[in-house]
């Protein structure tokens, strides 16, 4: 048992080392490693800017995607290989949160279903950052239940072919900064919901977009609205056969869950640190056992996140898949920062209420947390749809019954049609 | 990175597994929870015969000679079967103590005998209620004999040798005692586990022998419990994973409203989240294996992390085991109450889980402190 890497590991990680020291944005070093949850990284810089001339410069060297092919932008990697750049690229990493959606969803998606001309055409300026892409399927009436969305997908008929877009989806997140996305429409709503689905690319420049900023409960608005209003979109950005649209959808949600070892924060180390500064009456606060005992239930759902990371890295580097137990992230990581959170507003007393940073002396980083872990424990499946699928999936479970599943999609009750 | 056990270390895993099922069946757990035998003595001997209880001690000490992530694996697997022996006192404790700081003829007194399961050993700390401290430690040696009492001591009604905190003018330091020997009465108590054996044994001029350095008993107990912390956990980890798996069992077998009740939200998150805890626990246990087997200065960070870690996971699947059994989970003849006494026991078993959570914290804090290496 060890962490070293072996010889091969080794070399990656120096020529990735050298090619960072020598290349990173080193003005923007304080900046982003001081960056908390919540929080924008980038103040001194257009973070948009920024993030797409790191990424220019990845892709001309050869380290963006670096797991996707050659021929597609990236460089052939292993997924070890792929962990490894991670780790070396620490917080530079964090001008990176622009592509997530593209690299992490979008490609793949291309990858699996575009034509051979389409993905030689698309993926290398998605894999540069030319290009930025979102991925369009959360609806209001389709969230957890996205197979519910009820977007339609008509043919024009005018004899192009082409396809007739009308409808709202929800919760996209960077549709104004994104040149193109991925949709998920209804195409036939006489069949059961899952059977009716088609999915497309699209340019997001396409007349009869519309885009509305959601004001979120922190203030700010990562999310947007989406509107269609007789949007049109050639059938040759069809992805997958009409009807197929539910298993094109699988191949981008798998994709979502497969990020290894890149940890998600739970907030921890800034907790850890500011228990250890934080004086209160009676001394450190990191001197109340009551205080320890919380801070030791956070630190080992941290430490635990973090070893469940090096399992599954462990893995990788032996060339095998890693098992279920990286499905946990998200969920312990989500709930530990909430209720770490207000522990540590709890801390500050009254005072914890102050969100205003001439009049208070904790930095609100924690303020920050406290407004954005709620979105963290529903974005990208909820805590509910995450215990769902550990269930299901890795515990062998029953499904839920199903009352939708042999009824024709127009039949189905809903909120506004029961 | 390979922060993973080897494949021959899964192998050992896989014969314990078997060996274990065999021979710590829930009839056998029964027989020392109901009987009057306070441990398994066929199964501690094939225990040795299998080279289990020597897996972590070396050749020339009549061990095996392998290691400590061997006995991790081993530690995994009688957690899972809840096995009615004394290895937490014997193995993970006497045993670690003798090795960190017994003289050599200590070492070669007493080792081969703990190996081969002839003498059970055990570490005598706690006197009285409340937690188990240096402060709290009352028993005194003067002229080489040793008076007090010590309770509850696990296995102390079966075990022959006793490795004693007791004062002396120096502080408290660690004393070898022979439990056959004059001055040593012994009452086995009830506990809300009786399948690892608890008694309370009073001392009355019993001839104590130093172990380790005068006035040092505590910084080596701590040493020892780091240890003991790491198999434990592995023990506990173990446990919990098969609990999680009788209550996924029952949950697929067991109709209710027409349906199998896993089906059910309420059941099927009770569950993730047993798995959530139970893989926490898991890799922490590695994190602490990791520090054991190599000796890392992480080793008081990565054991009381996985210490805290495990007895939470452990505590969560029992309880919830049995409520995902419902009715049937609170019946002597469902083995539900096995894993709940062992999961309640093991938390208590080398101090509780608050006294655990302050020292995580304090250690962190002093490796934050430490200047840190280049």
């Amino acid at each position: 048992m060890n962490f070293d890497d072996t010889p091969q590991e080794a070399q990656f990680r120096a020529e990735v080392r050298a090619w960072i020291q020598a290349n990173a944005p080193k003005h923007l070093e304080a900046e982003l490693s001081q960056a908390t949850f919540g929080n924008s990284a980038l103040k001194s810089e257009d973070p948009i800017v920024a993030a797409k001339a790191w990424q220019k410069k990845k892709a001309e060297a050869g380290w963006a995607c670096l797991h996707w092919p050659k021929e597609y932008g990236g460089r052939g990697a292993t997924p070890i290989e792929r962990v490894i750049w991670g780790q070396e690229e620490g917080v530079y990493g964090g001008l990176g949160g622009l592509f997530i959606i593209g690299h992490g969803m979008c490609g793949p998606t291309l990858m699996a279903w575009a034509s051979e001309d389409h993905k030689r055409a698309l993926l290398p300026p998605l894999a540069s950052g030319e290009h930025v892409w979102c991925q369009l399927f959360s609806e209001p009436a389709g969230g957890s239940d996205l197979a519910g969305l009820r977007t339609r997908a008509e043919p024009a008929n005018d004899g192009t072919g082409d396809w007739i877009i009308r409808g709202q989806k929800i919760w996209t997140s960077g549709a104004q900064n994104s040149d193109y996305g991925i949709l998920i429409t209804r195409t036939d709503p006489n069949v059961p919901k899952h059977k009716g689905l088609t999915m497309f690319w699209l340019d997001m420049k396409s007349p009869g977009i519309e885009i509305r900023p959601i004001k979120q409960v922190n203030g700010q608005s990562g999310f947007n609205e989406v509107f269609f209003t007789d949007v049109r979109i050639p059938d040759a950005q069809r992805l997958g056969a009409v009807g197929q649209g539910w298993q094109v959808s699988l191949t981008t949600l798998m994709n979502e869950r497969l990020s290894i070892g890149s940890g998600m924060p739970t907030g921890f180390p800034d907790l850890f640190n500011y228990c250890l500064e934080l004086e209160t009456a009676d001394g450190p606060a990191i001197d109340d056992p009551m205080v320890r005992s919380r801070l030791a239930q956070f630190a080992v759902k941290a430490s635990g996140l973090k070893y469940t990371g090096m399992r599954a890295i462990s893995a990788l580097s032996k060339g095998e898949t890693p098992g279920p137990e990286n499905s946990i992230g998200k969920l312990v990581a989500g709930a530990s920062m909430q209720e770490l959170a207000m522990f540590a507003l709890d801390l500050q007393g009254q005072a914890g209420v102050i969100n205003d940073p001439e009049h208070s002396d904790a930095a609100m980083k924690f303020q920050a947390m406290l407004l954005r872990s709620p979105a963290t424990r529903v974005e990208g499946g909820t805590d509910e749809i995450l215990r769902n699928i550990i269930a299901e999936r890795v515990l062998g479970l029953p499904g839920d019954i199903r009352v939708d599943k042999d009824v024709p999609f127009k039949d189905i009750p809903t909120s506004g049609r029961s | 990175m390979n922060f993973d056990f080897s494949d021959e270390q899964k192998q050992l895993r896989d014969e314990a597994r078997k060996f274990l099922a065999d021979r710590s069946s829930s009839k056998a757990v029964r027989a020392i929870l109901e009987g009057p035998e306070p441990f398994d003595r066929e199964l501690w001997k094939g225990m040795a015969e299998m080279g289990f209880l020597g897996a972590a001690i070396p050749e020339e000490y009549g061990g095996v000679g392998l290691g400590h992530l061997e006995l991790c694996v081993i530690a995994e697997e009688l957690g899972r079967a809840v096995a009615p022996v004394p290895m937490v006192s014997s193995i993970y404790q006497a045993a670690e103590a003798l090795m960190l700081v017994g003289t050599e003829t200590q070492k070669q007194m007493w080792l081969p005998k703990l190996a081969s399961g002839e003498v059970i050993g055990t570490l005598a700390l706690a006197e009285a209620s409340g937690r188990v401290t240096e402060k709290a430690i009352k028993a005194q040696v003067a002229n080489g004999k040793l008076t007090g009492v010590k309770s509850p001591l696990a296995d102390g009604d079966v075990a022959g040798l006793a490795i004693v905190a007791a004062r002396e003018p120096q502080g408290v330091s660690l004393f070898i005692v022979d439990l056959d020997g004059p001055g040593v009465a012994r009452e086995t108590l009830d506990t809300i586990d009786p399948t690892r054996s608890q008694a309370k044994v009073t001392f009355d001029g019993a001839p104590a022998e130093r172990l380790g350095e005068p006035g040092q008993g505590w910084r080596i107990v701590s040493d020892v419990l780091d240890r003991a912390a790491v198999l434990i956990a592995f023990e506990q980890v173990g446990g919990s994973d098969r609990a999680l798996e009788m209550a996924r069992d029952y949950a697929l077998e067991r109709m209710a409203f027409g349906r199998q009740i896993g089906s059910f939200q309420a059941i099927k998150h009770m569950l993730a989240d047993m798995y959530v805890a139970a893989t926490l626990a898991r890799s922490n246990a590695y994190y602490g294996a990791w520090a054991l087997s190599t000796g890392s200065s992480e080793l008081p960070v990565a054991a009381a992390t996985a210490r805290v870690s495990g007895t939470q996971a452990y505590q969560h699947c029992a309880k919830n085991n049995i409520q995902v059994h419902g009715g049937m989970g609170f019946t002597w003849a469902f083995d539900c109450h096995l894993f709940y006494r062992r999961a309640n026991g093991l938390a208590l078993a080398i101090g509780s889980q608050t006294t655990w959570e302050d020292l995580l914290i304090e250690r962190m804090r002093r490796r934050n402190d430490a200047p840190v290496a280049a």
